[in-house]
């Protein structure tokens, strides 16, 4: 006869509201766990799927991910031209904040290399990659943003023509993506006052200074707009991805370039690292922590209720010890309901995690690997924190019947 | 013929708590024999130490002194135990007191066969033994209710049922008909009686009902811890007032 079942079954209420806690509870484990595990993914995601060889950034920086990265847009013809290369796109890449709707939309601003880089590689879930060198833009679901909708982002207004999921910043920002220079143009976008005022403190400079006297022809063209000044440089960009040819070795190819003076170059491998250890990892470690300590704090709780599940039972315990019940009748009485609590709280939490966390502002991903530790974790601190209860049921006395 | 050995033996009980200023003593020297098939009444003003004797006999309250034999077989020296004493408890044992005692979530079928089960009983064969039981009882038709559902009478009955469902070699009863009227008490005090004659078991039962006492083949009574001879005048206030 199983005394386990029957127990619950007359003290049903009580023991699905206790369980209906303690799986809100391992949710909550289960979630920390998630949102762990989408960190690390979020943060990788964009380096995977790009899936460039060597990153080429700044002399000295650690990459647009880590810090900010200005090299000139013309090393990308001059990568062209390294033996083993294959392609090299230029990539931008800013964070900006703008009202939309009334509301502060952030977003992670991300420049593909038009044409050769229209954003296929994207995973998209609507509409198309861009289309056009200018005015298109792919922006991720967390923005908000739906297909047609039309975004102004300095002097120009895009439209939204493809979706993406799970494209997500390390600062837990969405993606868009534009071509490199509506992505430069968002960037370095600078009202016409001021654009005036540059151009007539570069003449006002070209008067000044002895070129002016030199080269009068100079003093003309000072307040053209800058694009038509070879010697005014162009917007800069934040890193160069290169793939390198079939056959050639990207190890190869990346000594060859780290030679340059100008540039640092990382391997992809080198890039998910730096994410990994730089940006994410305090907050992997915080969310580890707690993790851990949630963990702890469910065997604690658990130990309380069923210590005091045991102590409710005193006199049924002593009247078991009192017909003479083996030791293993109580133990299994009160092992079956410590694992039965567990084992439900963490199918509940799972249901209850699968319906929840896609609510969830960042993406909380439930691996079989982490739910498969998770089971042992919850079996074993049900055995454990039943440990108390069973130590009170075995100092219980046949005589405490009659009290 | 050879004697054969009494149901249950005490020599010379004693049974001391506390200690120092606190020290009280229970019980002393308690020596009874209670044979096999025979039914024995204990009397005794509340404090006189008839639930110690009880508790010392069913093991489960150990004697400070004195020694305790339970169908020949030493079971008690002192305060230490010669034998298991829960599978002992187990096999030849039944209690039954003032209160039920069972299991509030098991049904009173449940809580029978449960004994039964403890004692190592096929669950199905305990099952029909604890039916037949609780139909002898006059209980049959509320054995699918749980305790809170029985009247407390009904739940003494079950409790009865379930003392009796190993058929143990001794019945220890604590003033089990408290809860019952007089018709009912007389009932369980005739089936203890019944028990004792037909199986051989040695039935002690602790009682304040004098109405039933020509039930019990012996009646002992107890006071101020001590065993002393049963007076029919003194103790029983019925029979003086007719
Ligand atoms: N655990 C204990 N600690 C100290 N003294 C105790 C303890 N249990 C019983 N006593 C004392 O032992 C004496 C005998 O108690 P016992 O319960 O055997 O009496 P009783 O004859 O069963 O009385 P009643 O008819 O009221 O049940 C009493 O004086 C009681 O106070
Ligand atoms: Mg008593």
């Amino acid at each position: 006869m199983n005394l386990a079942l029957r127990d619950i079954r007359h003290n049903l209420a009580r023991f699905s509201l206790t369980t209906a806690g303690v799986g809100m509870l391992l949710m909550i484990v289960m979630g920390m766990g998630g949102i762990y595990r989408g960190l690390i993914e979020d943060a990788v995601l964009l380096v995977n799927k790009i899936d460039a060889d060597i990153w080429v950034v700044q002399q000295g920086t650690r990459g647009p991910f880590a810090e900010i990265s200005r090299i000139q847009r013309n090393l990308e013809d001059r990568l062209l031209t390294v033996p083993g290369v294959q392609s090299a796109r230029a990539f931008v890449w800013h964070t900006v904040q703008r009202d939309h709707g009334g509301k502060p939309l952030r977003m992670v601003v991300n420049g593909l290399s038009w044409p050769q880089d229209k954003g296929e590689w994207l995973p998209l879930v609507a509409g198309r990659p861009l289309g056009a060198a200018h005015y298109e833009m792919v922006a991720d679901k967390l923005l908000g943003l739906q297909l047609g909708d039309s975004l102004t982002l300095g002097k120009d207004v895009y439209s939204v023509v493809g979706l993406t999921q799970g494209m997500i910043g390390q600062g837990g920002d969405g993606l868009a993506f534009f071509t490199v220079s509506d992505a430069l143009a968002i960037q370095f976008d600078t009202s016409p006052e001021s654009v005036r005022l540059e151009r007539s403190a570069r003449k006002m400079r070209a008067v000044r200074d002895d070129i002016g006297k030199v080269q009068p022809a100079l003093l003309d063209k000072a307040d053209l707009p800058a694009h038509r000044l070879p010697a005014v440089s162009r917007p800069m960009i934040s890193a160069v991805l290169v793939k390198a040819a079939p056959g050639a070795d990207p190890a190869g190819v990346a000594e060859l370039i780290s030679g340059w003076q100008d540039v640092s170059v990382h391997s992809s491998d080198e890039q998910r690292e730096l994410l990994l250890k730089g940006t994410v990892d305090r907050a992997r470690r915080q969310i580890g922590l707690f993790t851990a300590l949630l963990v702890i704090i469910s065997a604690i709780i658990m130990a309380l209720i069923l210590y005091t599940l045991t102590l409710d039972k005193t006199r049924d315990i002593a009247m078991l010890k009192l017909m003479g019940a083996r030791n293993s009748v109580i133990l299994a009485l009160i092992l079956q309901q410590a694992v039965l609590l567990g084992g439900l709280g963490y199918v509940l939490a799972y249901f209850l995690g699968q319906w929840i966390f896609p609510y969830f502002p960042r993406r909380v991903i439930i691996t079989d690997e982490d739910l498969f530790r998770l089971g042992i974790i919850v079996i074993a601190i049900s055995v454990l924190s039943s440990a108390l209860g069973v130590w009170k049921a075995m100092k219980i006395q046949p005589n405490e019947v009659l009290s | 013929m050879t004697t054969p050995a009494p149901a249950i033996e005490t020599r010379a009980l004693t049974k001391i708590y506390g200690s120092g200023n606190t020290e009280v003593v229970a019980m002393r020297d308690v020596s009874l024999a209670i044979g096999k098939g025979q039914v024995v009444a204990l009397l005794g003003p509340s404090g006189a130490g008839k639930s110690t004797l009880l508790t010392a006999i069913g093991l489960i309250n150990p004697p400070t002194f004195g020694s305790i034999s339970i169908g020949g077989l030493p079971v008690m020296e002192g305060d230490s135990a010669l034998v298991d004493v829960r599978s002992f408890r187990r096999r030849y044992i039944g209690y039954v007191f003032q209160k039920a005692n069972l299991i509030p979530f098991l049904t009173a079928l449940e809580n029978v066969q449960l004994a039964l089960e403890i004692n190592d009983e096929p669950p199905r064969k305990a099952r029909r033994r604890a039916m037949e039981l609780l139909e002898y009882l006059g209980v049959g038709d509320r054995m699918k209710n749980l305790p809170h559902m029985l009247s407390g009478g009904q739940q003494q009955r079950v409790a009865v049922a379930r003392a009796l469902a190993n058929s143990p070699s001794i019945v220890l009863a604590d003033e089990p008909t408290a809860a019952l009227d007089s018709v009912r008490g007389r009932q369980v005090m005739e089936l203890f009686r019944k028990v004792a004659h037909d199986q051989g078991a040695g039935v002690l039962v602790v009682t304040h009902d004098h109405r039933a006492l020509d039930v019990f083949d012996e009646i002992l009574e107890m006071e101020d811890g001590a065993l002393r001879q049963h007076d029919q005048n003194d103790a029983d206030p019925d029979r003086r007032a007719s």
